[in-house]
């Protein structure tokens, strides 16, 4: 058996409060594990305000400012400014944002500090919804999924944004789509945009069992067929114009990776049929991109 | 040396004198001319200070309340909408304890439209926890600036200092501007208790349940209590080194009059010339100039309106409901003292109309005049 590459540092202590099953809590594992201790994490309001705990305690070992749902990327240009002010080249600057943090209400900020190519990596931690306010839809979640204000009488009309497509018409150096069931992936692109300056983006797919009801043992397994179906590839951009697409050997149809999860429990055949024409036009647009 | 500039030039000189690390702002008339000349000092290297360009007012506080965890001196500029904007990381900056300075230019808040004076932009954001001071003049906006990173540093709390539109920013007075040399000593470099450290990491700003929350604020209000003495000291002391210093307030005028009429910003400069006037005519008036909004100076006031029949307040903002806001505080503070003057609240100026001579001394003479108020508002120079 091949032995793992994963580095056994541990900087996420005992006592979070993620429910069980949280894809977010792996992912936020990886990172850490990634990302070494000199490194300063700004945590806008998300599930992840709260799953480190209370005041005084915190169960992330790095250095963490929290701060409002709407400024991950100015928060964080503010505070690489200062390390920079104190001489500090060194130290890293990480944004851990949620999908509503990143997709609607942080991207302005976001799209100014991709703009000026801050010197950060952002880091969207992608579960398709507004889990920590109780699961509303956000413009990540999926076409037709169930959401508490996407109710199954009316679900989700609007596929999910484009937002790699967005960041890489920024022009930054590096975006990244990664997700939980391929750790070794995951931490290799950590890596690669640990090396590069500027503003650097992962696109994290976290599964969230509460708010996808799905059973909580599921979370690694959804991840996997996110991948599978297509639905989620894997792939990297640099400088908005560099595609290098993981191709993906095992490809299951949607209808595998939406039939485990209750928030699609509702979807008729032919809207399963429209999810699955949707992939393949997103894949056809991302093979186009990539230029092969 | 003495040189004859704008107001917003006035706010560039005491930025550079305060030597600040980063700045992040965006543009708003008539704050606008603040951040050009900063970018032009930056660009020409007399400046080692970052400026952050950032897209909006909102990114522009919360980049520096991100530096400013980070341990360094930030200053931002703004005005009116651009304010509101921030309100949500106004709360964010004083909830942090982060010593940020702000410059916001009084304009009126849309709609309709206005890029003219009105307090009613700053006034709106008394609740945020952020120290507020008032000025009449450019050389009170320099040296505000130079002692508000004092006050902010020493109770770790925020300040905004606050100049009237067009009548301050656009206009060029002469202003004494003290050296680097000189200035150096009385504002040492900024050293934070609890910079952002990975040797020693510590989460800022964590969720805080209802066991602590309280603290926290009970907190704010006590740093809060302290800024009378610290701005005090730190006006002495400025007053020694530059021969020139402010309070809290300042009463000008007859020694015991009978009547007094508050105000703050420029409609102080106007006033004193028709307190003079009214004096020597034979009217028991004298003048007070509010500098310091937040806190309250309610001690300082007190003591300086004893003995006072009326108290005349112009309020160029409102609140609508309630009427001026500098009147409203004011009957607040007196309302537990044993002495209370009868308040006469009255409302001009607002959206940049001019607070002429002939409207503070028709505030006065109405105030002379009447036993009390026939009204909670009046209003000078209403078009009927
Ligand atoms: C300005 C503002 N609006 C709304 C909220 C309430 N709020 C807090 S977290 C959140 C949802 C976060 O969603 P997302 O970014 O996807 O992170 P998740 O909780 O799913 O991890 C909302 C709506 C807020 N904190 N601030
Ligand atoms: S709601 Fe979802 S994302 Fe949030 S802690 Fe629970 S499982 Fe994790
Ligand atoms: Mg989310």
């Amino acid at each position: 058996m091949r032995k793992t590459e994963i580095p056994s540092i541990e900087n996420l202590g005992h006592g979070h409060l993620a429910c069980a099953g949280c894809g977010a809590a792996v992912s936020m594992r990886l990172t850490l594990k990634a990302l070494g201790e000199k490194t300063v994490m700004v945590i806008p309001a998300s599930c992840w305000s709260i799953i480190p705990g209370s005041w005084p305690y915190s169960s992330l070992r790095i250095p963490v400012v929290h701060a409002g749902f709407v400024t991950g990327g100015a928060t964080a240009s503010g505070i690489r400014a200062a390390l920079n002010i104190r001489g500090d080249y060194e130290t890293l600057v990480a944004v851990w944002a949620g999908d509503g943090g990143t997709f609607d209400i942080g991207l302005q900020a976001l799209s100014g500090a991709a703009e000026r190519n801050e010197d950060f990596i952002y880091i969207c931690n992608d579960n398709e919804g507004y889990m920590n306010t109780g699961t509303q839809r956000s413009s990540a979640t999926p076409m037709f999924a169930w959401t508490t204000t996407t109710p199954v009488m009316q679900p989700k009309e609007n596929p999910k944004k484009d937002i790699m497509a967005i960041m890489a018409d920024h022009q930054i150096p590096y975006a990244a789509t990664a997700t939980i069931a391929y750790p070794e992936d995951f931490l290799r692109k950590m890596k690669k945009a640990m090396k590069i300056r500027g503003t650097r983006f992962i696109h994290l797919l976290s599964p969230c069992p509460p708010g996808w009801k799905i059973p909580s043992e599921l979370t690694i397994k959804i991840s996997r067929l996110a991948v599978r179906s297509r639905v989620f590839p894997l792939y990297e951009i640099e400088n908005g114009i560099s595609y290098t697409l993981q191709e993906e050997s095992h490809v299951v149809p949607v209808k595998e990776y939406l039939k485990l999860q209750g928030r699609f429990s509702h979807l008729t055949d032919s809207e399963i049929e429209v999810i699955q024409e949707n992939v393949g036009r997103a894949r056809e647009r991302l093979m186009k991109k990539a230029g092969d | 040396m003495k040189k004859v500039i704008t107001g917003n030039q006035a706010v560039a000189y005491g930025v550079i004198l305060s030597r600040v690390d980063v700045i992040s702002a965006y543009p708003i008339t008539p704050q606008t001319t603040i951040v050009e000349e900063l970018s032009e000092l930056i660009a020409s290297g007399r400046l080692k200070t970052i400026f952050l360009k950032v897209e909006s007012e909102h990114s522009a506080m919360a980049a520096l309340i991100g530096a400013s965890t980070g341990g360094v001196r930030c200053f931002t500029a703004t005005s009116s909408h651009g304010l509101a904007y921030m309100h949500e990381m106004l709360h964010w900056a004083s909830g942090a304890r982060l010593p940020i300075v702000l410059v916001n230019v009084n304009r009126a808040i849309g709609p309709p439209w206005n890029i003219w004076s009105d307090q009613s932009d700053s006034l709106s954001q008394r609740d945020t926890g952020w120290i507020q001071l008032y000025c009449e003049n450019n050389q009170e906006v320099l040296d505000t600036i130079l002692q508000a990173y004092r006050i902010a540093e020493s109770v770790k709390l925020p300040v905004m200092v606050v100049l009237d539109a067009y009548v301050l920013s656009h206009t060029s007075e002469a202003v004494e501007i003290p050296t680097m040399e000189e200035v150096d000593p009385f504002l040492p470099p900024y050293c934070p208790e609890y910079p952002i450290d990975t040797q020693e990491p510590m989460a800022f700003s964590v969720i805080t349940t209802p066991e602590y929350f309280l603290e926290f604020r009970y907190k704010i209000q006590k740093a809060m209590e302290q800024v009378p003495e610290v701005a005090k000291k730190v006006d002495d002391e400025f007053r020694s080194r530059f021969s020139r210093g402010y309070g809290a307030i300042e009463r000008y005028g007859k020694k015991e009059a009978e009547i007094l009429l508050m105000t703050s910003g420029t409609v102080t400069g106007t006033s004193r010339i028709v307190i003079q006037k009214l004096i020597e005519k034979g009217v028991s008036v004298a003048g007070i100039k509010i500098k310091r909004f937040r806190p309250f100076p309610s001690e300082e006031i007190y003591e300086e309106i004893k003995g006072a029949k009326k108290l005349a307040v112009i309020d160029r903002n409102l609140s609508a409901g309630v009427g001026g806001i500098f009147a409203q505080e004011l009957r607040a503070s007196l309302y537990s003292r044993g002495e209370r003057p009868q308040v006469f609240g009255f409302i001009s100026g607002l959206g940049g109309r001019d607070i002429t001579p002939e409207l503070i001394e028709e505030a006065v003479r109405y105030t002379w005049e009447h036993p009390q108020p026939e009204e909670e508002i009046l209003w000078l120079g209403l078009k009927k």
